[in-house]
């Protein structure tokens, strides 16, 4: 017989468990961004101290490092803003980059999502055989590695002569059917008696979608940006592949060869490279989960 | 006569309102995906686009005996079916464990959600230290004697691969399980519990039942992921990677660069066939088994 003291304490001790067990998980989950801010405080000489075995195998040159050993250090024996100001100031290739990166991700994030909200509306409205089959193919579609649209995006871009472009980039980029499955599934929860009412009160169908649908799906469309601007931010294949020169490279691809050779800027410029994401993230977050998920269904 | 003439002028004009919402979409997906995927199809079975003389399907006999496909075609697979479930699984797991109350719970959501939102190229330098040769990896594995191991060229590398695709992937589908915890309705389960139904009863009959639209959801993410974290292989070790983190993204890039089109495109073709059946698989189970809950 457990008496209901022993019951309440086992309860705690539970609790407690798992308190623990999920903030060692999180503390596994930002160790790398708060290493790699932290980090981006030392000076280039602790790096080179710390990671210099990593720098000089990738180099081939394997006889300057001072110890084989790599350290993950966590606290810089001093705070130096030193990578930041040659970010900053000594090398305008990287603001350059950043630059790069702004230009592609931005136009596909934002027309991507309201060429989304359009489709899915279509999709959502009206219902038919062909209407699923289609959508299902966009679901095909959405699930392809890049590889698999790999040649028919040179061949199409190489045809509409926009190869070495940005617009090889981005034009596809704002076609991507990931977001129209995302925005499709949020709108079909959407109670037909908002759109009948609407109807009757002798809205058109363009109203209904501008004045009912998207004010209704406004935390959806901001997740699922987030979620585009975050995928196209991370992007490296596209670059990599329909770009001519390195000076239109985006970071993504950029800070790959800095981990090669400018490692004692990387940490900086890893940085630099991660705030507006950190930014958006930190106003987006609480969209994150409930614009997604549809499990709670509308909040009228 | 004249009535359903209107009438049938008036449903014509509603078709073309209602796919008039799809047509920017439909025209540029045909565009940039539909059309260029055909002449891949087409591609896939002829010799070369010069002479073009059809030759059926002797490219894709041609990649199965190409042993760099091969190679990279049984990596993406092993990674993929290691990965992608165990990914759920945990998630769904770990969603279970911290539904109840803990103090705390936005703070670790922000926590968890984190590895989704940190670009890729910011994260890679500190994988790199930690799997480095004399890595942190290696200096945790030197306090139980084992000689140190440099993680990113054994033949375990895509457990590598797994540890970097579960750090990113396990926070975000954790949180989206727990909001479709919350989402079960109580009574049920209240009304299993009256009638004596066991834990594991409830948890496969009800909870599992509820859950399977976000189960798929959260699986198709997984898999776009892992398809994905060719990124991370390709920021951590360039165009070769050690044999046993040579994915098919690899292969295809790489023939991409020597402009072999023929097996390029086989590839893509293979590839897509080998995912349409993956995804007709999996929205058939949901069907069968969440059909009666779903919307």
């Amino acid at each position: 017989m457990k008496t209901p003291v022993i019951r309440h304490a086992k309860e705690k001790i539970a609790t407690a468990l798992l308190f623990l067990l999920a903030l060692f998980a999180a503390l596994l989950f930002i160790m790398p961004t708060v290493l790699t801010i932290s980090n981006s405080f030392m000076t280039e000489k602790e790096i080179m101290a710390n990671y210099g075995a990593m720098i000089e195998n990738a180099t081939e040159d394997k006889k300057s490092y001072i110890s084989e050993d790599l350290n993950l250090k966590f606290i810089p024996d001093s705070v130096s803003l030193a990578q930041y100001s040659s970010v900053l100031f000594k090398s305008p290739d990287y603001l350059l980059k950043f630059w790069n990166s702004v230009i592609l991700v931005v136009p596909i994030t934002v027309f991507q999502i309201f060429l989304a909200a359009v489709t899915a509306y279509g999709f959502s409205r009206y219902r038919g055989r062909i209407r699923e089959i289609i959508f299902f193919a966009y679901i095909i579609l959405m699930l392809m590695p890049y590889q698999v649209t790999l040649v028919p995006n040179y061949l199409v871009s190489d045809f509409l002569g926009i190869l070495g472009t940005r617009w090889a980039i981005v034009l596809p980029g704002i076609f991507s059917p990931f977001s129209v499955y995302l925005l499709t599934k949020v709108m079909r929860r959407i109670p037909k008696a908002y759109f009948e009412a609407a109807r009757l009160d002798g809205a058109g169908e363009f109203q209904i979608f501008w004045q009912i649908c998207l004010p209704l799906c406004r935390s959806s469309m901001l997740s699922v940006g987030l979620l585009v601007f975050i995928d196209y931010w991370n992007m490296v294949e596209q670059p990599l592949i329909l770009l001519d020169s390195e000076e239109q490279y985006p970071l993504s691809v950029f800070l790959s060869q800095i981990n090669a050779g400018d490692v004692g800027l990387a940490f900086a410029v890893a940085v630099v490279y991660m705030i507006p994401a950190l930014l958006l993230f930190l106003y987006g977050e609480e969209y994150l989960v409930e614009g997604i998920t549809y499990s709670g269904g509308v909040k009228g | 006569m004249q009535e359903s003439n209107l009438k049938r002028r008036r449903h014509i004009a509603e078709g073309i309102k209602s796919w008039s919402w799809l047509a920017p979409s439909l025209i540029g997906v045909s565009i940039f995906f539909i059309i260029p995927f055909c002449v891949v199809m087409y591609y896939s079975v002829l010799d070369n686009p010069i002479f073009a003389n059809f030759v059926g399907l002797q490219n894709f006999i041609g990649l199965f005996s190409n042993s760099a496909f091969l190679r990279a075609a049984k990596n993406t697979a092993i990674f993929s079916v290691i990965a992608v479930p165990l990914s759920v699984i945990l998630s769904l797991w770990m969603a279970f464990a911290l539904n109840s109350k803990i103090p705390g719970k936005s703070w670790l959501r922000s926590c968890f959600l984190c590895p989704l939102m940190v670009p890729i190229a910011s994260v890679v330098l500190v994988w790199q230290v930690i799997f480095h040769y004399h890595g942190t990896l290696d200096q945790v594995t030197a306090l139980f004697g084992i000689a140190p191991v440099d993680w990113l060229k054994t033949s375990w590398s895509y457990l590598v691969l797994t540890v970097m695709f579960l750090w990113k992937t396990l926070g975000y589908n954790m949180i989206l399980f727990m909001s479709a915890i919350a989402g079960i309705p109580r009574d049920i389960v209240e009304v299993a519990e009256l009638e004596g139904a066991g834990g594991w009863y409830k948890f496969i009959h009800i909870k599992l039942r509820y859950l399977s639209p976000t189960i798929l959801f959260v699986t198709i993410l997984s898999i776009i992921s892992s398809f994905k974290m060719f990124r991370e292989v390709y920021l951590l070790t360039g165009d070769y990677p050690y044999e046993s983190m040579y994915l098919l993204q690899h292969f295809m890039n790489n023939t991409f660069n020597s402009l072999d089109y023929q097996k390029l495109s086989s590839a893509a073709v293979l590839l897509a066939v080998v995912m349409i059946i993956i995804i007709g698989i999996l929205f058939l189970i949901e069907r069968k088994y969440g059909e009666d809950v779903e919307e």
